[in-house]
């Protein structure tokens, strides 16, 4: 790890590869083609051992000489180029950034290279998981969309990062958290609380839950970016804390729990240092509504979208525990599904003061 | 009541010289204010109404509803005419229209104008002079009302209603110039009609000295409004040039410019024949009307002299099954006899009517207009085989003119702007124009109460891979032309506007549309198959620079970029079908294929009916256009590559020409020996 440009040669070499298949076919006469494994679930497979999702072997062909792909196979090319530009100056960039540096007018013609980002970021995943590099490792990151809170001290590019001392509104976790990137020096948590939604978390923060039941406090917004989840990762390997996950009572929900628990389906490849198997879920819970008497009122209606996802994570792999599947058989039985702010029904603080406590006190989660 | 006062006012009050029935009323007004007429007051105001009294107040069921419209209206006539008689004698028409303003004084600009000069000259066999008056100024007065035959003009109307309506408009006569042949004098006229004698009134009688050796100038000077565009005179003019290549017509527009519409077809239709009216088609009354006029002394006579396809030995088999003598005098059936005999007739299986009556314009003539007057890329021509509706034969032809020229395509992309994000390529949102015809005339108005129109929304044009909304015409750029030619063309009112929606009809336009739609649809997808190709090999091409500029950058600059590039250009050619693809492209040489009576314009030259089109561009380049001398084809150079100059000449002069009415349809059989087929020659293109 300390050998930082020998490494980034190794990513650059591999980008380099790209080039020399095309001379490398041009010379026999062969039509130019990359093998980009498939990312989707028919190449994915669960390691019930490791509890982690894995990508499996199969590749999909991307030639030039095919009208259907010959467009996608010149942009693979040009994403690659600028990737490797990236490495020889030593700089990090978006992935909108990426998309405007190569987005060009072919010339003679009124075509452009890319026409929307669209285009370009499966493109850029697609060297990710073909050429084996992590993003990082391209130099590409995401948006900084996650905050932390609590007891642990970071550095970050030589300054110390008490997230204890930054009030309630923590520290903003940057989209690449690597240890040469972002130091964890010290850390006292017992576990870790990762929280879908930002307002709850700041709810917690706000009433300095972290303090009183000694934790660190982590969100992502939403489906948590791979900042969040893999310093989640790290205070969970490195300091040995259980992570516990709050979110919304909805498929949904329950999918941000399995993609931190096992990973995603779209980015298999990574879930060996991103997923952190011994995750556990703390809520909501269909059961919740019931054991902590929220109003069926509060309740909002399943739609035919819900319903079509719940039936499709019973069928996955990694949700064929009978606590499961009776926990999301639950949730269709009653037809409802429940938001975490719905508990603010019974108390603004309830989530604080009264659910999270019970819940910890009764070790009521799933696995 | 009313005996009481018949009897109390005298008889001769009511035949009093006066015949208003003003001075009357105030009369009779003191003894009783609010008294009621009596039936001899009544009488005494009934009054014959003369024709010409009658349009003058309903001028709008002539085609003079508006200014406008009305300009129209008398070019049309005076033209019509012109190219009726020029036809029936035999001549090639040669028609000039000159339209100009009339103004007191100060110029007036086009536009601004509410008063008009028209003058339609033609090169036509003139008019006798005693005939000469009351052809212009007596309503219902011509040759062709009384005929079963194929002319443009069917009443004897027209002309001489135009001539009225310059009287009540302006209050000028009709001027007419005539001259009969070199070795007659010209006569000047000027005429005016008496509306309520419906009589000619004649004003000026001259002989005149006149340049031209034969032929008729009518000069109208009327109310109207001159606006170009749709449903207007140039309009109306282009598209009889269209429908009738073989007439050259000059126009000058009251701007002061002169605009030529070439001859693009040298021969003349055939003249139709005059038929005797077929059993189906007449009316009861009208049998009745023949049964008193007949000059047969037996029925079965009257049968089957006055009637057409009707045998001696079917006339007796009819009046067998009516059972009436076959001897008897026709004038002497009448009552439920005649209905008996007028059923047995409808119920008689009679022969269809002879078609020679009827002279289509045909798919060569049809295509030379259509390639003349319209800039497109793909044109065809269909003329279906004769059918009948009510016992009266018509013929269907249908064409079209597709796409935009190949030198035009590319124009428009010129300014080669890089697109942002969201930009596309803006569509193309226009739709198809009909252009419609009956008896060679073209129809402006009522377009959506058309029979044609209607057969052209209900054609599915998605069929033949062109873009139709639901209830809309098809998407352009694209001209659809529809003829109907018959001895009687049922129109929807009496100014000519729209052609009813007879089933046997619609039809015929149906099935001709088809098959221009089925052309069309082989052309694009001809064309598709070629342009995907193309598009294959050029994205490639495209592509190739980029992925090589790539590679170089990141392999560091150090890349032999032209072997590369060579490299790939080679598995490129190799991989999008070599030679196949010249082929599809049309570099090899095989003409268009199953597409009779076409022309397809690419930018390489002309497919198809090469000697028709290069023929039309020699014609077109002979003339010296001024002002908006914008026509394209006369840009087009005449010696574009075409082949065989010999066979174009023996193409024009064959003696079956293309518009033999009997003809069968061609589609069966595209590859007659006795023509010069464009396919079978070379295109001289590797």
């Amino acid at each position: 790890m300390t050998t930082k440009t020998k490494k980034t040669t190794a990513v650059e070499k591999k980008l380099i590869g790209l080039a020399d298949i095309v001379i490398a076919a041009a010379d026999r006469a062969k039509d130019p083609t990359f093998a980009i494994p498939i990312r989707a679930l028919s190449n994915v497979s669960f390691n019930p051992r490791k509890g982690l999702i894995e990508m499996g072997q199969k590749k999909q062909a991307r030639s030039f000489f095919n009208v259907g792909m010959a467009k996608k196979f010149m942009q693979t090319v040009l994403v690659a180029d600028a990737l490797s530009e990236l490495q020889r100056a030593d700089l990090t960039t978006s992935l909108r950034e990426i998309y405007y540096r190569t987005k060009h007018t072919i010339k003679d013609s009124h075509e452009n290279t890319f026409d929307t980002q669209d285009e370009s970021d499966p493109v850029i995943e697609d060297l990710e998981v073909s050429l084996a590099a992590l993003r990082e490792e391209l130099h590409v990151r995401a948006e900084n969309s996650g905050s932390i809170v609590g007891p642990v001290v970071f550095g970050d590019d030589g300054d110390r990062v008490d997230c204890a001392k930054l009030g309630k509104g923590g520290y903003s976790v940057p989209s690449i958290v690597e240890p040469e990137y972002l130091e964890i020096r010290r850390c006292t948590a017992d576990f870790v609380l990762l929280v879908e939604k930002g307002t709850q978390w700041n709810r917690l923060s706000e009433d300095k839950f972290w303090r009183r039941y000694n934790c660190v406090l982590l969100t992502g917004n939403g489906q948590p970016p791979r900042g969040v989840r893999r310093l989640a990762r790290r205070l969970h390997e490195e300091h040995r804390l259980p992570v516990y996950v709050l979110v919304d009572n909805d498929p949904w929900g329950y999918y941000i729990y399995s993609v931190i628990k096992q990973g995603s389906i779209n980015l298999a490849f990574e879930s060996q240092r991103m997923a952190i198997p011994k995750a556990k879920f703390v809520g909501l819970s269909s059961a919740d509504p019931e054991r902590y008497e929220l109003p069926r009122n509060v309740g909002i209606k399943l739609n035919e979208k819900d319903i079509a996802r719940a039936k499709e994570l019973m069928n996955y792999q990694w949700f064929q525990k009978p606590a499961w599947q009776a926990e999301i058989k639950r949730m269709l039985t009653s037809g409802l599904k429940y938001e975490l702010d719905a508990l603010a029904n019974k108390d603004f603080q309830y989530l604080t003061k009264k659910y999270l406590p019970r819940k910890l006190k009764e070790k009521d989660w799933l696995d | 009541m009313s005996k009481k006062h018949s009897s109390a006012v005298p008889a001769p009050s009511a035949s009093s010289p006066k015949p208003t029935s003003e001075p009357a009323a105030p009369q009779k007004a003191p003894a009783k204010p609010a008294q009621q007429v009596t039936a001899v007051e009544m009488g005494a105001r009934q009054r014959e109404i003369s024709v010409s009294e009658f349009f003058t107040k309903n001028r709008h069921l002539l085609g003079f509803d508006n200014p406008r419209k009305a300009l129209l209206t008398c070019v049309k006539e005076a033209v019509d005419n012109a190219l009726d008689a020029c036809e029936e004698a035999g001549i090639l028409p040669d028609v000039t229209v000159a339209l100009e303003v009339v103004s007191n004084g100060e110029p007036v600009a086009p536009s601004q104008a509410s008063k008009f000069r028209i003058t339609v000259t033609d090169n036509g066999p003139g008019i006798v002079r005693q005939h000469i008056p009351r052809i212009f100024a007596k309503l219902l007065y011509g040759s062709k009302f009384h005929r079963m035959r194929m002319s443009r003009g069917q009443q004897g109307i027209g002309i001489s209603a135009a001539g009225m309506y310059g009287q009540l408009t302006t209050g000028k006569p009709v001027k007419i110039i005539s001259r009969t042949g070199p070795k007659a004098a010209a006569h000047f006229f000027e005429v005016q009609i008496d509306t309520k004698k419906n009589e000619p009134l004649v004003h000026e009688n001259k002989q005149i000295e006149w340049r031209q050796p034969q032929g008729t100038q009518v000069t109208l000077e009327v109310e109207g409004k001159y606006q170009k565009g749709r449903a207007s005179v140039d309009e109306w003019l282009e598209q009889t040039s269209i429908a009738n290549p073989h007439v050259r017509l000059v126009y000058r527009t009251p701007e002061g410019e002169t605009k030529e519409y070439p001859r693009t077809y040298h021969e003349l239709p055939p003249s139709p024949r005059e038929i005797k009216p077929h059993p189906y088609g007449i009316e009861f009354g009208m049998l009745l009307k023949m049964l008193q006029d007949t000059k047969s002394h037996s029925l079965s006579g009257f049968l089957s002299s006055d009637f057409c396809r009707v045998s001696p030995q079917l006339a007796d088999e009819i009046c067998r099954a009516a059972k009436v003598s076959p001897n008897m005098k026709p004038r002497d059936l009448k009552g439920p006899a005649a209905e008996v005999l007028y059923r047995t007739i409808q119920n008689t299986k009679i022969m269809a009517p002879p078609t020679n009556c009827i002279s289509p314009i045909g798919e060569k003539a049809i295509l030379a207009g259509l390639y003349k007057q319209i800039k497109g890329e793909f044109y065809t021509a269909v003329s279906r085989p004769p059918a009948v509706y009510r016992g009266n034969p018509f013929i269907i032809e249908a064409g079209l003119a597709y796409g935009n020229r190949p030198e035009d395509q590319t124009k428009p992309q010129q300014p080669a702007q890089p697109k942002a994000e969201g930009e596309h390529e803006e569509e193309d949102s226009e739709l198809a124009r009909v252009i419609r015809y009956a008896n060679r005339v073209p129809l402006l108005y009522q377009q959506s109460a058309c029979a044609t129109f209607k057969a052209v929304l209900n054609t599915t044009w998605k069929n033949y891979g062109v873009t139709q909304s639901r209830g809309a015409l098809p998407g352009g750029p694209m001209v659809i032309f529809v003829h109907m030619a018959s001895v009687w063309v049922p129109f929807t009112s009496e100014s000519k506007e729209a052609i009813a929606d007879y089933d046997e009809i619609q039809k015929e336009i149906t099935l001709a549309l088809r098959e221009c739609g089925r052309r069309l649809g082989l052309f694009l997808r001809r064309r598709e198959r070629a342009a995907s190709e193309f598009r294959r090999r050029n994205i490639f091409e495209l592509y190739i620079e980029e992925v090589v500029d790539a590679c170089d950058r990141l392999k560091g600059g150090t890349l032999q970029k032209e072997k590369l590039k060579a490299q790939l250009q080679k598995i490129a050619t190799s991989r999008t079908g070599g030679l196949k693809t010249d082929e599809a492209l049309g570099k090899t040489g095989a003409g268009p294929e199953g597409l009779p009576h076409s022309i397809i314009v690419t930018a390489e030259g002309v497919e198809g009916e090469v000697e028709l089109a290069s023929r039309i561009e020699a014609d077109a380049a002979a003339v010296s256009f001024s002002g908006e001398a914008g026509r394209p084809v006369a840009e087009k150079p005449a010696d574009k590559p075409s082949r065989g100059k010999a066979g174009q000449m023996a193409l024009f002069n064959k003696p079956d020409g293309p518009n033999r009415p009997d003809r069968p349809n061609r589609r069966n059989r595209p590859n007659r020996p006795d023509k010069p087929t464009p396919r079978s020659a070379p295109r001289g293109k590797k």
